[in-house]
């Protein structure tokens, strides 16, 4: 590599809708060292790492990586395999059902490593992150500084040459984060080549960058070495220095942040002793004591999933406990309690916030939930939004806004009721140095001015010098309780952090935990093969996406429970609710004449499986009543003197009224009425002894179902159903889960191309496709009785090909979605309306008109359709139903192209 | 007092939710509008353009009546075939009926004999084959008494049948289609309604805020069965009057207030089966999946799709506890059939009481999976 530099920009611009995320940046980051990109939220930092990474499409300007155009598909095909992208998120681009193995494995795969290759890189990998010991571990049950490391190791399983790193910190504790950080220093050791890009919103990490690019707003306010920035701005610190950079309003009313002394107070706020929850056999929390006083700053520091949120979730009252006590006030703890519910404020880790309200309504509502009264509450609306600088955000939808300012919002929710302990997990995750100062100034006025008790858990250790007292919290242990100066005295370390970091280390001697210095040492990374461009189309890569897919699925037994007993089911439900043969039709007679006669022409109709007779009628009130509360849908009324004018050949007219108000039932009602009456007719004439006239003599045949049963009709046709229904919405719920959870910037930033994720991804669900048909077909044999006629086999292939056409649909579906409710909603509509109402199933083809028609005879189903019928009942083969196989096939390779227009390779 | 007010509020923020996902919002209006135009008018009548082939061997006068006989729009204009093609037709599934009319058939019935003439049916075509059958048979009949009537002006029939349709004179599909799609879609969009206002509150936190503040579960599910419940009826109403008497020229019987207070019962219950599934799935695909798998029963086996006293009498008897079972009763009788209270007070009496009980379920189910 002869490249000065791993990436150029040149005037590179960035929308989203209306807002600007970078305006016409020109930066040079050079190669072969560790960049640090340091800068407020929301500035822009991270779609400048996917704008490198080649993951989002360049609107604007020009950016160079690697020595080659990013916009070029051919140099990113080229390149993709020198690049590794890991986004922003615990683990976002990994599978949490997958194990640590798999992902790995995975990516292995998909840079088309052999068996050998991957294997020896898996090992290497995971002996020196120390997740050796964890490789059958699903991620999901990870912590969040192991999903980091892995989501590293899954980075550099292909040597890349541009390491592209989005705040891989946040939201992890000290003690990872420094394992995360040598780590990495010593693979850059071992492939000096490597250039590393991170973003990062620890300034005391960037510190220990080579070269540093401070953003602001979408634009980039200073570059150069951390010693160069300190120097320029005059500043001790990092942190002071960024402040520095920043523009004039920004800065404005931000100064040191300095704490008054507490005043003594003895009352006890909140109090804890042997308070443990348990998941199952996993203990969360376990026995923990804790006395926090009145007014008091009280910080909870701890390793990822240690149990802070458990705790706190505890003392608020959302998680009940198993055992031991909590209080607050003196109180116990009681979830049912609404009245302690008014003296305490909670913030959780996520915001909780209605989105969807504006920042006002938020307010609010909060207010009327907790009844403050309308005139003071006019008043504390206008003070907090003053204190929170909240007013010229006020009709915004919090959605918009960036984090520091949903923090601030939470937090004046969180107080609004003037409560009198305030319990914030994890408040500043994310945020800002300014942001979190004024966060901290806020926090400052109310113990100390209102005396408010705080009890606060946060991953900072400068937040943590802050409070008055902190508790050390790991594997749901306190480890130590007492103010931050006394810790640090105690582990004679010079920072906070030192000090934490080896009471962790004491605390996880336990041999489960991995120890880093262990003897297996940095991965050996052997040099590269001379990189040979990855092949346009790689069988290993698309059985990588099939593999992983189908694995998800078995992982996820909800999911695949759900698609497989559910076609049973409602092949059960339709097969026996969805009758045509109408039967037990309630009818009654108004019989005015009452004679033989007029009993005998009824005796027919009674005497019709297909009627039932009720108690007779007896007036037309009663007639009238009756057929409109649906107690009976045929009423027939026989004139008085029936008999005496049926024998003079007077022709009396005898009245049918038949319930009209579903259609399809009193058509065939007048069908049925119509028969039995014409039978009458014939036993009437050939009674008589002159035949005056001809007969006509109607042999009535029901081919393929002599018995015109429903369910030998309707299994033919629900299979079909059921077959485009299930895997159609699956595909699509696939493809659009990795849109909404970030796991498909796998696919923008690997070779992988669009042809093989298409196919890989549809796979798995052909497979389910099939062993669902294959059910199907046993229930309708096995249990309905309903024996399929032709050849078994030309059914299967039909049903193959039929299941390709649904997975086809349900990707071209995803492509049009983002969100999972919409894609559920779109498959449905997608599916179910075309294949129940234009398909055949219910009426043919050939009866639809105008654009059902056309639906109709183009939809799969149609032709699916015809093959099931003509297999199961007609015990037709290939040569009479090759048509439709032939459209069948040709709906595969359309349907694919479509999908393939609207996939895209990068994020728009 | 309170616990009113509560209720209230969060309703009210419920319908703020909602009016701020224009997704959501689309898929209303489809549903009330678009939706209930199309399965209206997509449904064809019961016969309509069947496909007909007819061997004819006699080619007589008597023949060719009993041929143009068969017209539109019940029947595609009859193909005029030979015995293999017949088979091979309805094979193909090109024919769905087909007629063979005997030699000597005009002479046998001037004769006075009766003549025997073959019908098949594709009974693989549910829909069409009974009511498609009895048409020809009628026809058939009727053209050969005609015909006959023609050579013996005596031939009147001993009886007439004289078959009048009440409720709907012309049995016009699209009334039933339109009112049975109402009534589907207040069922569909009360439950995913409710269930996905819970799932997403679970989602992004929010019902976790709500429980730390003085609010109950029972005030949250309270103020999502009212405020969702609200959405539907007024939408039900505007599509029962815009969509479906104006637009679709769909007379209404009965009275709407009473129709509209029947609803008001039935998303009483759907909106708390909505609660529960929002308790049991974990996620919204899981939501997406549990609710197609309960509304196609729903659909199929409530009385709307099928009669119901054509079902096996087990499920007939399960589907008692269904409310949908008892408001497709319910509408059917007021909105086609006019009737009113005194008629259609079992089914109130049985909505209240399935609702009372649903609601109850799914607030314990609530409870438990808050607390």
């Amino acid at each position: 590599m002869t490249e000065d530099s791993a990436a150029r920009l040149h005037e590179v611009g960035l929308k989203y809708a209306r807002t600007v995320a970078l305006a016409d940046v020109t930066l040079d980051i050079p190669a072969r060292q560790m960049v640090g990109l340091i800068g407020p939220d929301g500035v822009g930092k991270s779609s400048l790492l996917a704008l490198i990474a080649g993951a989002r499409r360049l609107q604007r300007g020009h950016i160079e990586v690697l020595g080659g155009d990013i916009a070029d598909g051919e140099h990113r095909r080229l390149a993709g395999p020198r690049i590794a992208y890991m986004p922003q998120g615990l683990g976002k681009n990994l599978y949490p059902t997958l194990t640590v193995r798999e992902n790995l494995e995975f990516f292995a795969r998909l840079f088309g490593q052999d068996h050998d290759e991957r294997e020896r890189r898996i090992v290497d990998l995971t002996r020196s992150t120390g997740l050796a010991d964890f490789t059958e571990r699903p991620v999901g049950k990870l912590s969040g500084g192991m999903k980091q490391k892995l989501g590293l190791c899954c980075a550099l399983i292909h040597d890349p040459d541009l390491l592209i790193l989005d705040e891989p910190t946040t939201g992890v504790d000290p003690l990872s984060r420094s394992q995360f950080w040598e780590l990495i220093t010593r693979i850059r050791q071992q492939r000096p080549r490597m250039s590393v890009l991170v973003a990062t919103a620890y300034m005391d990490e960037a510190q220990r960058f080579d070269w540093l690019v401070a953003m602001n707003d979408g634009q980039v306010l200073d570059t150069g070495s951390p010693r160069a920035l300190l120097e320029r701005t005059r500043c001790t610190t990092l942190e002071e220095a960024f402040i520095q950079l920043l523009p004039e309003e920004r800065r404005r009313g931000h100064r040191q942040l300095a704490i008054p002394p507490r005043p003594a107070n003895d009352e006890i706020a909140i109090e804890a002793h042997g308070l443990t929850k348990r998941f199952g056999d996993f203990t969360a929390v376990d026995h923990v004591d804790f006395r926090i006083e009145r007014g008091e700053i009280f910080g909870f520091l701890g390793s990822n999933g240690c149990g802070k949120s458990t705790t706190m979730k505890m003392l608020t009252g959302l998680l009940p406990f198993e055992e031991g006590e909590a209080r607050l006030f003196g109180q116990p703890v009681d979830p049912q309690d609404i009245e302690t519910r008014r003296r305490v404020g909670y913030m959780s880790q996520a915001f909780s916030l209605y989105s969807e309200l504006s920042v006002g309504q938020n307010l609010d509502l909060h207010a009327r939930l907790f009844h403050l009264p309308d005139d003071d509450y006019r008043l504390r609306r206008q003070e907090l939004l003053s204190r929170f600088d909240l007013e010229s955000v006020i009709d915004e939808l919090p959605g918009r806004l960036p984090l520091g300012v949903r923090q601030r919002l939470s937090l004046a929710v969180a107080i609004l009721h003037r409560p009198e302990i305030l319990i914030l997990d994890e408040p500043t995750s994310g945020v800002d140095p300014i942001a979190r100062d004024n966060f901290w100034a806020q926090l400052v006025t109310m113990s100390r001015e209102d005396g408010v008790t705080i009890f606060i858990s946060t991953h900072f250790m400068n937040e943590a010098m802050r409070c008055d007292r902190i508790s050390l919290m790991h594997a749901g242990r306190v480890l130590a309780s007492d103010t931050p100066r006394a810790l640090m005295e105690d582990h004679g370390g010079d920072t906070l952090e030192e000090a934490f970091i080896a009471y962790l280390r004491e605390a996880s001697q336990a041999p489960q935990e991995p120890d880093d210095e262990g003897p297996a040492g940095p991965p050996t990374i052997v040099t590269a093969t001379a990189a040979a461009p990855p092949p346009r189309f790689s069988r290993r890569r698309l059985f990588s996406y099939a593999r992983r897919e189908s694995m998800e699925l078995r992982r996820d037994p909800v999911r695949a429970t759900l698609a497989l007993a559910g076609t049973l089911l409602l092949m059960f439900i339709v097969g026996y609710g969805i009758s045509m043969d109408v039967e037990d039709l309630s009818f009654a007679v108004l019989d005015r004449d009452q004679t033989t006669t007029s009993q005998h022409y009824i005796l027919d109709l009674a005497g019709s499986r297909y009627f039932s007779e009720k108690p007779p009628l007896q007036s037309y009130d009663e007639l009238d009543e009756r057929l409109r509360n649906g107690n009976i849908s045929l009423a027939v009324e026989i004139p008085p003197d029936f008999g005496r004018d049926l024998k003079r050949g007077d022709s009396p007219q005898v009245a049918y009224w038949i319930d009209g108000a579903m259609p399809n039932r009193a058509s065939t009602i007048r069908g049925y009425v119509q028969g039995i009456h014409g039978d009458y007719l014939r036993e009437l004439s050939r009674g008589s002894s002159t035949p005056s006239s001809g007969q006509v003599d109607i042999a009535l045949r029901y081919r393929y179902n002599p018995d015109v049963q429903s369910l030998p009709a309707m299994v033919p046709a629900v299979i079909p159903l059921l077959l485009m229904m299930i895997p159609a919405m699956l595909t699509a719920l696939g493809v659009v889960r990795e849109k909404e959870l970030g796991s498909i910037t796998n696919f923008y930033v690997t070779p992988v191309t669009r042809l093989e994720f298409l196919i890989g991804k549809q796979l798995p669900y052909v497979a389910l496709g099939m062993i669902n048909f294959l059910l199907l077909v046993l229930l309708s044999i096995l249990v309905f009785d309903v024996p399929i006629k032709g050849n078994p086999f030309t059914l299967a292939l039909g049903a193959l090909l039929y299941v390709m056409c649904a997975t086809g649909l349900g990707f071209l579906i995803s492509a049009l979605f983002n969100s999972q409710i919409a894609a559920i909603f779109g498959t449905a509509i997608g599916t179910l309306v075309p294949a129940i109402q234009f398909s055949g199933m219910l009426h043919p083809v050939s009866s639809m008109e105008g654009a059902s028609a056309v639906i109709g005879q183009l939809y799969p189903t149609s032709h699916f359709l015809i093959i099931s019928r003509g297999v199961f009942s007609k015990a037709l083969g290939l040569t009479e139903l090759y048509p439709y196989f032939l459209a069948l096939l040709a709906t595969i390779p359309v349907l694919s192209l479509l999908s393939l227009v609207g996939l895209r390779k990068q994020e728009a | 007092m309170r616990t009113l007010a509560n209720i209230f509020q969060l309703g009210v923020k419920e319908l703020r939710t909602l009016l701020r996902d224009p997704a959501m919002l689309l898929l209303i209006v489809y549903a009330f509008s678009l939706s209930i135009y199309s399965s209206a008018t997509a449904m064809p009548e019961a016969l309509h353009r069947a496909t007909i082939a007819i061997v004819d061997e006699d080619r007589s006068p008597a023949s060719q009546r009993l041929i143009d006989g068969f017209q539109a729009p019940y029947f595609l204009s009859p193909v005029l075939t030979g015995h293999a093609d017949m088979d091979e037709g309805m094979d193909e599934g090109r024919y769905t009926f087909t007629l063979d009319i005997p030699p000597g058939f005009q002479h046998d019935l001037l004769d006075g004999d009766t003549v025997t003439i073959q019908l098949n049916v594709d009974a693989t075509q549910i829909s069409q084959a009974f009511t498609g059958a009895g048409y020809i048979q009628e026809i058939v009949n009727d053209e050969v008494a005609t015909f006959l009537a023609g050579h013996d002006p005596d031939g009147a029939s001993a009886v007439q049948a004289v078959v009048r349709m009440v409720y709907n004179p012309n049995l016009d599909p699209a009334w039933f289609g339109a009112v049975n799609e109402v009534i589907n879609q207040i069922t569909m969009l009360s439950i995913i309604l409710t269930g996905a206002a819970l799932i997403r509150e679970r989602e992004h936190g929010t019902i976790e805020h709500l429980l730390v503040m003085p609010v109950s579960p029972f005030e949250i599910m309270t103020a999502k069965v009212w405020s969702m419940g609200l959405v539907v009826l007024i939408a039900s109403a505007f599509a029962l009057r815009v969509v479906v008497e104006i637009g679709l020229q769909v007379p209404i019987a009965g009275s709407v207030i009473l129709f509209l207070f029947g609803a008001m019962l039935h998303l009483f219950a759907t909106t708390s089966m909505g609660i529960f599934f929002g308790t049991v799935a974990r996620s919204m695909p899981q939501l997406g999946l549990l609710i197609i798998l309960t509304l196609i029963p729903l659909q199929v086996l409530s009385g709307g799709t099928t009669p119901r006293e054509s079902m096996p009498e087990l499920i007939q008897n399960i589907m008692l506890a269904a409310p949908t079972t008892h408001f497709v009763m319910l509408g059917q009788s007021i909105l086609f059939r006019g009737a009113g209270l005194s008629i259609v007070w079992p089914q109130l009496l049985a909505l209240v009481a399935i609702g009372a009980v649903f609601f109850l379920f799914a607030l314990s189910r609530l409870r438990k999976s808050l607390g």
